[in-house]
């Protein structure tokens, strides 16, 4: 896959991960792995950049006598999965006019 | 290795970065590895399951402005006597010429190495403009009755159309192979930037 695209979708889904309740670096590591490649080394530039971005805020809490950091995604966060999803209904309809295309020229 | 060792490499890795960073980045490392180990890992497995430390201090570098890393190497480690100040003062009128030429080197080589892959560029368009020119020439030569130099032309023009295609492949890989060294260089520098004093 085209590293950009990579990079933006990772993005997403970091926010996705943390979209419906705060979560930790393990844990979104976890629920995002199934869809995208993603390791810690590359976790942490992306909290990081949505934090200065202010799409997320961390707040570090004990948890088992150790602290660990909670990511809490903010309005501007859940603005940008909006737009994520706007954007890719846009590209969805692309794909099927091109995915359609073909199968006609396959009839012919 | 031990989730100690681990974290102790990469401060040492990191040793150069503004603490403040390095730190979070240490504290990081520590929670995924606990994290592991909590989710079941032993801890050597835990451990080797985020990779080796200078891995992580290779990402970690990447994801820091190189400014920041000057910054932090050129700021004073204590506070500057009053005698080291009037030095400085003093000594500007060396010292900042010497810094500024410095600078330039570094950008001209960049320039220098950009304006090579530029020129292969220049060359292969020039290549096509002769091929046009080449064809329009064949056609005057042609209707001047010139059959003979209208075919030298032609094949010239045609034999440049060529070389310019070789052109275009080189160029491209070159332009590939300079940003890939450029990203190299940068990460060079900001590791020597980073090194133990």
């Amino acid at each position: 896959m085209d590293i950009q695209i990579k990079r933006g979708l990772l993005d997403v889904c970091v926010l996705a991960a943390i979209k419906d309740e705060d979560s930790y670096g393990y844990q979104i590591i976890k629920d995002v792995k199934p869809y995208v490649e993603i390791s810690e080394s590359t976790l942490y530039p992306i909290l990081r950049r949505l934090e200065s971005a202010a799409l997320l805020t961390v707040r570090t809490a004990e948890h088992n006598g150790r602290l660990r950091k909670y990511y809490h995604i903010t309005d501007k966060g859940l603005e940008r999965i909006e737009e994520f999803k706007a954007e890719w209904r846009e590209i969805l309809s692309i794909y099927q006019f091109v995915a359609g295309e073909e199968t006609k020229h396959d009839e012919i | 290795m031990t989730k100690y060792e681990f974290l102790d490499a990469l401060r040492e890795l990191l040793r150069g970065m503004p603490p403040k960073e390095r730190e979070e980045s240490i504290d990081y490392y520590r929670e995924m590895i606990e994290d592991r180990m909590e989710d079941g890992a032993d801890e050597q497995a835990a451990v080797a399951a985020i990779g080796t430390p200078e891995q992580a201090a290779e990402q970690i570098l990447k994801d820091t402005p190189m400014v920041k890393l000057v910054k932090q190497r050129v700021k004073p480690k204590r506070r500057l006597e009053a005698w080291e100040i009037v030095l400085l003062i003093v000594g500007a009128p060396l010292w900042v010429p010497l810094l500024a030429s410095a600078i330039v080197v570094v950008l001209a080589l960049y320039v220098v190495l950009w304006s090579l892959v530029v020129s292969v560029y220049a060359v292969m368009a020039a290549c096509f403009a002769c091929t046009v020119a080449g064809i329009v020439n064949f056609f005057i030569f042609c209707f001047a009755g010139r059959i003979g130099a209208a075919l030298v032309i032609l094949g010239a023009g045609i034999l440049l159309a060529g070389i310019g295609l070789l052109l275009l492949l080189g160029a491209n890989a070159c332009a590939k192979g300079l940003v890939l060294l450029i990203k190299k260089m940068m990460l060079g520098t900001k590791k020597l930037l980073v090194r133990k004093e």
